[in-house]
């Protein structure tokens, strides 16, 4: 009987570990830019071409950096819960509109609510590069000094955001 | 509203399959002969309407219909038809409703050619998959539903990725799906086995053919996939043991243990629990690799989006499905009883190492699949196995089965004789030899790895045409020769040729292993590169443009001692949606080699990174699977089951009787 049962112990300890397995994503590849300073850009604004934004603009805040694009599903699943969080006024949002054209990011923002107080217009993707984008959307937390301090691989969700993304900037405001 | 009506038919489609589950398992489980024959309209129905819901989601496709939100993740107006077609299964969602497809054209299959089993086998095999069914459709309709609408509706899609936009994907995704899918029959048929408690040697010739056939469709599946790997990822590689690749690899090497065990039962009635046990595993591998691959516990070129509640229930139904076989098999196994007694030395002897050597190499694949995945859970870091590990246990495990492969055959039931087995295959003990000596220097070097697996190939190959010889001289179909091959059964030439291809498949292995070179050169227009005796000129990259995607497009004419043999155009393409550039490699197929050629970037306005690649006989590795495959449909097609079946009815009634 019990050589008959190996099979289903085996099984079962193999059942318990996809359940943790579920658990983890093994897309949450730590990023190496946690803890370092946010790589330099300048690049129009989606709105105005003729005006230019840095990361160096923003030193001194804690902000937000979202990265989306108007072909990227998960970002309409995501957009409430940007708009909310803008609403909240908690934290200013800042997008990377990525390998987009313009009048289409232009257009969804129109149609569906526009949450950031800007938009950078990264057509070649040179600063998702520099970022690290793995996929749209990606969101970054970063800190006064211009430090990088989260990062969120595919869409934020209400969740996320009570539980992290809220916690780590009222702390970070703190600082 | 196509979109609701394909729904629809989804919804009732489950409720048939339940109707079909409940009605075959609790009729035969009653005796209710009522119950038990509206099995056969269920699953039939079942079949049409999960079909029809295909062919609406189908036509979303075709008519861009972007209002649904997977059309619109999946596809574009700019894609070719061909594509929007494979688009249908090209994420999640459809793939999951391709799964279920093919289930329902397994079990329509089986009502259609399962007239002579009886009624109450009949019934709980059914059963048994209906109940597949149904926890897949349930999946489907709670946590994967193709037809949800996207309001508002996008401008246009975003595209196929581009990595699928390849004639591979057409054909890959469906056969594959065929051979996993095609062993929820082996494993249906094992639970109601076990179930009536009854596993004779008709059981077993029940499942013999339905089990090769889902065999023949996953070597397939396995080979298209391969091969596409080989000419779209751009770095001439043709197996990466990436976790998907091992999820199709695993239930492979489970389903050719199965075969070879079945054979066993069937003519022995030996290795029954073994059989059973094997059957169950090699669907469970099946659902385990769908687990795998759709739940996002392991990242791999395949991974799709991870969603935890779809996790969650394939985990359930994972546990469900195969948790609940292998407690009626801890239930049900000690009463199977054992069979025919054997000798170490005897087929039965062979063949069992046979299983055990496939078994542990399917073993040592989950292992190498689920270590990392166990190191993280365990919270010891993340790490990924790669193919040293695999090599290094494969090889050792795969060698004694290829030598096995020569003798087993020609070993008698119950007892062989060494000096006997010794004298009738030393001609093919002498081929390989000398093959292993002297075909390594016909290709310039000789080595002992290319000499072990050349002499391996030899022997597999040789060892066959001795089997045939004694089994055309062996036969009794008369004096004329042509009357003796032909009274040789064709499951026997099956056997023959799926052996020859794994010849084959070896020698391919070994050639590209041993012989192969490789350049990774930046070239100016102009600039020539030499491999494998070939000179390749790089003579510029121009810009063309495709339907869906820009590419620029080199052009590299290749030379052997000063003659032109081809040209070639690799292509390097960004595709436009999704701005995602692909590499198009270029590829000579040859008999005896292939020359690969893929583009890498520009770094200057003139000059390209190039790679460039000589594969000696790495066609042979895909025509070996194709020749696997084809001796599976041979050995399947055999009329020794159709005759079996019409006799059955009788010999099960007395067996029933005894």
């Amino acid at each position: 009987m019990t050589r008959f049962a190996l099979p289903l112990a085996i099984f079962v300890v193999l059942l318990v570990l996809l359940g943790i397995g579920l658990k983890l994503d093994p897309r949450e590849v730590p990023s190496p830019l946690i803890g370092k300073p946010a790589p330099h850009f300048e690049l129009p604004e989606l709105h105005q071409a003729a005006k230019t934004f840095s990361e160096r603009d923003m030193l001194g805040k804690v902000w937000v950096l979202n990265v989306w694009a108007s072909w990227c599903v998960s970002c309409r699943e995501e957009h409430p819960v940007l708009l909310d969080l803008a609403a909240s006024g908690a934290v200013p949002i800042y997008g990377l509109n990525y390998k987009d054209k313009r009048e289409d990011g232009l257009a969804w923002l129109r149609g569906m609510g526009d949450p950031y107080r800007l938009s950078i217009y990264d057509f070649d993707g040179r600063v998702g590069i520099d970022y690290g984008v793995y996929g749209v959307p990606e969101t970054y937390v970063i800190d006064k000094a211009g430090v990088i301090r989260y990062k969120r691989i595919g869409p934020l969700t209400p969740q996320i955001v009570k539980e992290k993304v809220l916690p780590l900037v009222q702390e970070l405001d703190r600082a | 509203m196509i979109p609701e009506i394909g729904q629809l038919a989804l919804a009732l489609a489950l409720s048939l399959a339940l109707a079909q589950s409940l009605l075959g398992l609790l009729g035969a489980a009653r005796g209710e002969f009522v119950w038990m024959s509206a099995t056969r309209p269920a699953a039939r129905g079942q079949f049409v309407f999960v079909a029809f819901a295909f062919g609406c989601l189908t036509y979303s496709f075709i008519a861009n219909d972007f209002t649904v939100a997977y059309v619109a993740s999946n596809s574009n107006s700019a894609l070719p038809l061909p594509y929007r077609v494979a688009g249908v299964w090209g994420g999640h969602e459809g793939s999951m409703l391709l799964w279920v497809l093919m289930l329902s054209v397994w079990t329509f299959a089986v009502t259609l050619f399962s007239r002579h089993l009886p009624q109450e086998m009949v019934a709980r095999v059914l059963g048994v998959m209906g109940l597949v069914s149904v926890g897949f459709l349930l999946f489907i309709l709670f946590t994967s539903n193709p037809f949800l609408r996207l309001f508002p509706a996008p401008p246009d899609g975003r595209d196929l990725n581009p990595l699928l936009q390849d004639p591979g994907m057409v054909l890959h995704p469906p056969m594959l799906y065929m051979g996993y899918v095609g062993f929820s029959i082996a494993f249906a048929f094992a639970v109601a086995a076990l179930l009536s408690g009854r596993l004779d040697a008709a059981w077993a010739r029940w499942s013999r053919p339905w089990t090769t056939a889902a065999w023949c469709f996953l070597t397939v599946g396995i080979a298209l996939g391969s091969g596409w790997a080989y000419y779209e990822l751009g770095w001439g590689g043709w197996w990466f043991w990436d976790p998907v690749e091992n999820a199709s690899f695993m239930p492979w090497l489970t389903g050719t243990a199965l075969i070879h065990s079945l054979a066993v039962t069937e003519k022995r009635g030996a290795f029954r629990s073994w059989t059973v046990l094997l059957a169950i595993l090699a669907f469970a591998l099946s659902l385990l690799g769908t687990f795998l691959v759709r739940s996002g516990v392991l990242t791999s070129v395949h991974a799709f989006a991870t969603d935890p509640t779809r996790g969650i229930f394939i985990l359930a139904l994972l546990a469900l499905v195969i948790g609940g076989s292998l407690l009626l098999y801890v239930w049900r196994a000690p009463k199977i009883g054992l069979g025919g007694g054997f000798e170490p030395l005897s087929r039965e002897s062979m063949l069992l190492a046979n299983n055990v050597m496939f078994a542990s190499a399917a073993g040592s694949v989950l292992l190498g699949t689920l270590y990392p995945l166990a190191l993280d859970a365990s919270g010891l870091g993340k790490i990924s196995v790669g193919p040293p590990y695999f090599d290094t246990v494969f090889f050792p495990l795969m060698a004694p089965a290829l030598f096995l492969m020569g003798v087993g055959p020609l070993a008698r039931w119950k007892k062989a004789s060494l000096p006997d087995l010794a004298a009738r295959l030393r001609w093919a003990l002498a081929a390989s030899l000398l093959a292993a000596l002297v075909l390594p220097f016909a290709m310039g070097r000789w080595g002992a790895a290319v000499a072990l697996g050349l002499m391996l190939a030899t022997w597999v190959a040789a060892s066959g045409f001795v089997q045939l010889y004694e089994k055309v001289r062996n036969a009794s179909g008369g004096a004329s020769a042509w009357a003796r091959l032909s009274s040789v059964p064709r499951a026997t030439y099956g056997m023959l040729l799926a052996h020859f291809g794994v010849a084959v498949f070896v020698v391919g292995v070994t050639m590209v292993k041993g012989y192969e070179s490789e350049k990774d050169v930046r070239m100016e227009p102009g600039d020539t590169v030499e491999a494998g005796g070939y000179t390749f000129r790089f003579d510029g990259v121009r810009d063309v443009k495709g339907p869906n995607y820009v590419a620029g497009r080199a052009r590299i004419p290749v030379t052997r001692n000063g003659k032109l043999v081809t040209t070639l155009y690799p292509e390097k393409r960004i595709y436009t949606v999704q701005n995602m550039p692909m590499t198009e490699a270029a590829i000579d197929p040859g008999f005896t080699r292939d020359l690969y050629v893929s583009l890498g970037d520009a770094v200057s306005d003139s000059a390209w990174v190039v790679r460039v690649y000589h594969k000696p006989f790495v066609d042979w590795i895909w025509g070996g699977c194709l020749i696997m495959a084809l001796g599976g449909a041979l050995a399947a097609s055999d009329r020794r089951y159709r005759l079996a079946a019409q006799r059955a009815p009788e010999q099960y009634a007395v067996a029933a009787a005894r």
